[in-house]
Order: C-alpha cells, then structure tokens, then sequence
C-alpha cells in the first residue's frame, strides 16, 4: 500500500467520467473532421504516446517515489538548490595535435567563461599505443591529443591550476596510466590530493558493450577499475574515478531506455567489483559519477535522467545496502548527441543541440557538453565550439529555467514516462541477472545484439521518412560544402610527438625503470595487490604509456571480439 | 534468398583503431537481408589483414569502414597490396566521415564507392549490385 498518493479514488473516478465526455464529445467530432497525421505515435524509444495525459495517467503514482530535491530517491535531482546553488559546469571537450596545441584550447575555452575542462585523447592514446607504434600511423593527435608519457601531461596542463578547476578525462583501457599521470603531475606540483577534482572516465564495460575500445580481456580489465576506485577511495575525496556512461551504448544506437537500463547493469558488476577489493559500498559509492547522452525526444530524454536517478537509488539502497545518502545520489555529465548532428544544412546543427542541452538542464544535469556544429565534418573548430558554449550561456542566463528545481516535476507525462522508463530498466536488470550477470551478457553478445537491432530499426526509420531528419530525408537543399571551414589537422604532429618521446627515452634513468618494471610484472599475476602507486612511480620514472601496457599485455593477453551483426 | 545475388560476396572491414562500429553492422545488415554474402571482419583490423582477407575469401566487394581520419593513411596500402596481388577485381567501397577533398582522392586511387552518413539502406544494397554488374563476370 502506498503512502501518499497523489490523487484519491474519488476524483480519479470523476476525472474518469470527465475524460470519457470529452471523448465522446469534443474529440471524437473533431477527428470526424480533421483526423490526426499519424495512427500511433511513439517516443524515440518505442514507448506509446498518448494524445493527453491526466491524472488517470498517474492513478498509482505515490509522491514518494518523487520527492524532494537531495532527498532519496533523488528523482527531482541531486542536490537541494541544484542551480540556484550552483550552475551546472559549462565543459566543453577538447583536444588534438600535441599537448601544447590542446593546452592553448583550453586556455581559450577558459577565456571563453568555461567553467571545467574536459580532454579528448588522440586513437592510440585511447588504445594504449605509444605514437611510435606501427598501429599508430595517421592517427596521432587526430582525433584528440596525443600523450605518451608525464611529459606530455605537464604541457597539457602547463599554467593551470588544477586545485581551482576540474577536469575530466575522457579515457578506457589505459585509464589507469593517464589516472597515474595526473597523480604524478600533482604530486610534482606540489598539491594535496584531496584538493584535486575531476573525473576519469575508466568505464570499461561499455567498452565492450558499445565504444569498442579495449586493450585486455574483461576480467584483468576490471582489476584495472577495480584499483583505480580503491585508490581514489583511500586517497582522493573529490574526485570520481569512474564515469559510468550511458552515451556511447546510445551513441552505438541503443534507444532511451536501453541507454539507462545498460549502465545501470555495468553499475551493479562494478559496485560489486568493488566491493570485493574490501572497500564498503558507503567508501566508494558516493564518488561514482554517470555520464549520459541527451539526445533528440525532448521528454523522454528529461524522463529518462529522473528515471535513472530513481533506479540508482533504490538498486544502492535496497540491492547493496548503501546507508549515507550520497551512496544512492546519481550525479552526471550530459553531452547532446553527436549521431544526430548531420552534414547536410550544418549550421541548424547549433538548434539541435540547443534543444538537446536544453532536456539535459530540465532533467537536472551537473555538468554539460554541447556539440559543435560542425562535427559531422571533423573535430570542431574554435568558432563551432565558442557558439556550443555560448548555447548554454543563454539557458544558464537568459532563460530562467534553472532558477526552479525540476520544473517539469508533476508533468502527468513526464511522470508516467519516468515510470515507464523506470520499468524497463528493471526488466533489463532482472533478464541479464538470469543470463547469469553482465560480463557473461557482455560475452554472449546480449548487449551488443540490442543495440545493433535498434540502430538497424533507427536506420530503416529514418530512410522510410517515418523518422525525420530535417535537410536529410525532408527539407532537403543543394548545397556546396567547399567553403566550410573545418578544422586542420597539422600533419607534423606525428613527428614532433615521436621526437619527443624519444627525448624521454633518452633521458630517464634505465636501471629504475628495470626496477619498477620487474615490480609490475609480480604485480600482474597477485589480483589481491592495487596497481595504481606502481604505475604512478613508472610514469614518474619516465615510462611511456605504451611500454606499461605491452608489459601488463604480455601477462594478460588481448581481448578479441566475436563481433554481432 | 535471392538468386540474382548469390553470387555477390562482400567483406566488410574495420582498419584501424577506431570502433565505431554503427554504420558497418547497418550495412551488414542491409546486405544481408538483400540476400548477398557477407563477411564482417571484426574491429582493428590492419590494412593488410583486410586485403589477404578479401583475396582469400574471393569477395566480389570490399567494404573498408573509418571513422577516425586516417583513411587517407590506411586505404592506399589495402589499394597498393591489392594491386601488387593482382586482385584489383576486388571492387573496394569506403564509408565513414570522410571530407569532401578527400572523396576525389579516394576515387583517383580507385576506390568505387563512398558511403556517407545517412545513406539508405536500399541505396547500399542498389549500389552494390550495379557495382557487381558494371564490374561484369570475372
């Protein structure tokens, strides 16, 4: 039996009769005569849409399943005040070339009123591959910058000051070593540990599930995150050393609900990952941080963020037995989505995103990534990215849509949405704990399947028109793109890198990376040890990415897929 | 399935070090239910892999997929180690977020076909076969 229920019998039951008049009345007459464009109607996700809704939509809805701001089970957002406190963080990704090219980025997005950085790494850094693997060749600095070693760190952060800003590194597989350098970094400077904050994203079960980037099989994989929580829970208050993310499995194709129902699968076999290397879920809990997209169906994209905050909640609380409150309280970077953003009629690109910013702030996001324009060309240029950061300027400060919390809360739709949302999630969850847990859903392919199904459905939606795309399958126009300004890529990167590396190579002290390599090898093969101080002293001893990952690969192996079509 | 396709065999690969992997499984999928052939490599591939793949499975078409910027690095070397074999029979389609100057580029060096984003999935499978046909017995 519910607590407080929302509406009483009697009134759903005289809203009930209400509604049926207007049926039989206004509506059906007026369809007589203008009927509607479409037979169904659906959210982006497949879910059925009504024409209104009303109370009856919300019979069973209990206010406690909504709550308070900061309160459990968080589905009006995180904290209290949200952003009368304060505004969510403006971070816009960057990053390619060399570290200095990228440092003099953020050093202008900052200018720009940025409020956190946010790093995007070059392929092979990605991958674990130094710049002068063979692997390497025309990705270096491409796609992200480039960073092989503690030196290339410090010029990234050259003349930032890192106790003052948090930055997020957007990195998987060799998360650990890039987690090792920026320890490295600070501890040369100087700072306190726990004045450090930021988030590595190090979600490697998505990998698998949707980015497709990997370096070793699951299980030694998850030791690597397994030890980066540990660290972070022990060492660094403020900073999350997960970013469990739902945007590539949607990015990958994956709807709305399968997007929230994944992570939160990935959540449960990390948290019990953790909780195996003897830390209690109250230790680590509070700093797991989310990170989702915010994509093209407005509603369901603001439904889809409160419904994740409810079902993180109850799966800590009442699945793990979390006691504090910020155990159960999901706090998340949002991106708008960049599958949508298209070539054709580029410059509306800056509309979708504003749409797709603008759920992410309804659905009670703590920090924000808007899209480029331009991306659907290449990575962006400054322009592309001064206007993404200007898009959420104007709905921090013109639109006063942050001054109240949850304001689309009590919406009959967005509730109901919430619901359904909520719903399908336990489904998921219930169907991959039969299938006897993730990392064998993972290597059966389960969540693979799912998304390629629904990306294949999206695309033949879109080519049949039933999904439009305004300037690709309607409104169509001829178009030149020769005078695009897109952004270069220099190609020298590639040598100045390598030259740099070996600079490296040639100066460190070769009898101590001996030493610390023999150390990292034992490390591999005893699970009960953390790998994190290890790593931390080879970067600092001038060891190359590339060189710890070969080390650990020759324990450890490759991961290969057997890829679902 | 469909007998004017029985004989069209494709490979599509994946070179390099990017994963995503979105547009290739469409293209798959399309294909297949088109009644073709067809082979997906898997993520990672190298250049050389994917040609030695192509020779040895006798496809009709190679699909090279890349999304991450360096098709103008890693497509030559599949063209070059086609030619040096003797394979250039194989007919090689790209597809991923490929730059417009980069189109003529690929087309010079021989590559037929260039799937952009938000090509139709009917357009794929129309293309292919007109490839095969203009291509004629071999």
């Amino acid at each position: 039996m519910s607590k407080h229920k929302l509406f009483n019998a009697d009134s759903l039951t005289a809203i009930g009769e209400r509604f049926e008049q207007w049926e039989n009345n206004e509506l059906n007459s007026f369809l007589e005569r203008a009927p509607e464009a479409k037979s169904e109607y659906r959210t982006g996700s497949g879910l059925p849409v009504d024409r209104v809704y009303t109370p009856l939509h919300n019979a069973d809805q209990d206010y406690d399943r909504i709550g308070f701001p900061g309160q459990y089970p968080f589905t009006r957002g995180p904290y209290p005040t949200m952003y009368r406190g304060r505004n969510w963080t403006m971070r816009q990704i960057a990053g390619f070339g060399t570290a200095d090219e990228t440092n003099r980025r953020f050093k202008y997005l900052l200018d720009q009123g940025q409020t956190g950085l946010s790093i995007d790494f070059d392929m092979p850094t990605l991958m674990g591959f130094d710049s002068d693997n063979p692997m390497s060749e025309g990705e270096v600095g491409r796609e992200g910058v480039a960073i092989d070693t503690l030196a290339d760190m410090e010029r990234l952060f050259d003349g930032i000051d890192l106790t003052k800003i948090s930055v997020s590194m957007t990195i998987n597989p060799s998360a650990w070593i890039l987690y090792a350098m920026y320890i490295a970094l600070a501890e040369k400077r100087g700072y306190d540990l726990n004045d450090l904050s930021g988030t590595i994203q190090n979600d490697i079960l998505k990998e698998y599930i949707a980015q497709k980037e990997w370096i070793y099989p699951v299980r030694p994989s998850l030791r690597l995150v397994r030890d980066c929580i540990a660290f972070g829970a022990r060492n660094m208050r403020r900073y999350n050393p997960i970013n469990i993310s739902g945007y590539h499995i949607s990015e990958a194709g994956a709807t709305a609900t399968q997007e929230v129902a994944y992570t939160m699968a990935t959540t449960v076999q990390y948290v019990e990952e953790a909780l195996k290397a003897g830390v209690t879920v109250d230790d680590f809990a509070p700093r797991l941080s989310f990170f989702f997209v915010s994509q093209a169906d407005f509603f369901e994209e603001i439904a889809k963020f409160r419904a994740a905050r409810r079902c993180y909640a109850r799966i800590m609380a009442e699945r793990f037995g979390a006691q504090k409150p910020e155990s159960c309280r999901l706090r998340f970077h949002a991106q708008t989505a960049a599958a949508t953003l298209t070539k054709p009629q580029y410059k509306i690109n800056i509309v979708r995103t504003a749409f797709q910013a603008l759920s992410a702030v309804l659905g009670g996001a703590q920090s924000l990534h808007t899209n480029g324009m331009d991306e659907a060309f290449a990575i962006p240029t400054e322009e592309a990215m001064k206007i993404a950061l200007r898009t959420q300027q104007i709905i921090a400060h013109e639109t006063n849509v942050p001054d109240v919390i949850d304001p689309v809360g009590g919406s009959y739709y967005v509730e109901k949405l919430t619901d359904e949302i909520e719903q399908a999630v336990w489904d998921t969850l219930a169907e991959v704990d039969d299938m006897g847990g993730c990392v064998k859903a993972i290597e059966d392919g389960w969540f693979q399947k799912g998304i390629a199904d629904s990306a294949y459905d999206f695309a033949l939606r879109k080519a049949s028109g039933d999904r439009p795309v305004i300037g690709v399958n309607c409104f169509q126009e001829e178009e030149d793109y020769a005078d695009v300004e897109i952004h270069p890529h220099d190609p020298e990167t590639e040598t100045r890198q390598i030259e740099r590396l070996e600079q490296v190579k040639n100066e460190r002290d070769s009898g101590e990376i001996k030493r610390l390599f023999g150390e990292l090898d034992r490390l591999a093969e005893d699970e009960s040890e953390n790998i994190m101080p290890v790593t931390i002293a080879l970067v600092k001893a001038g060891a190359s990415m590339g060189e710890i990952v070969e080390a650990l690969r020759a324990h450890w192996g490759t991961y290969r897929e057997t890829p679902v079509i | 399935m469909n007998d004017d396709n029985r004989s069209i065999r494709v490979l599509l690969a994946k070179v390099g070090l990017d994963g995503h992997d979105r547009g290739v499984k469409i293209v798959a999928r399309a294909l297949r239910d088109a009644g073709m052939d067809v082979i997906y490599s898997g993520l990672h591939r190298t250049p050389e892999e994917v040609a030695t793949a192509a020779m040895q499975e006798d496809v009709d078409i190679l699909g090279v997929s890349i999304l991450s910027g360096a098709h103008m690095t890693v497509i030559p070397k599949i063209m070059a180690r086609l030619r040096e074999e003797s394979a250039d029979d194989i007919i090689v389609t790209a597809g991923g977020v490929i730059p417009d100057e980069d189109i003529d580029k690929l087309h010079e060096l021989g590559v037929q076909k260039i799937l952009l984003q938000d090509t139709p999935p009917d357009e794929i499978v129309s293309s292919f076969r007109a490839l095969v046909e203009a291509r004629g017995e071999r």
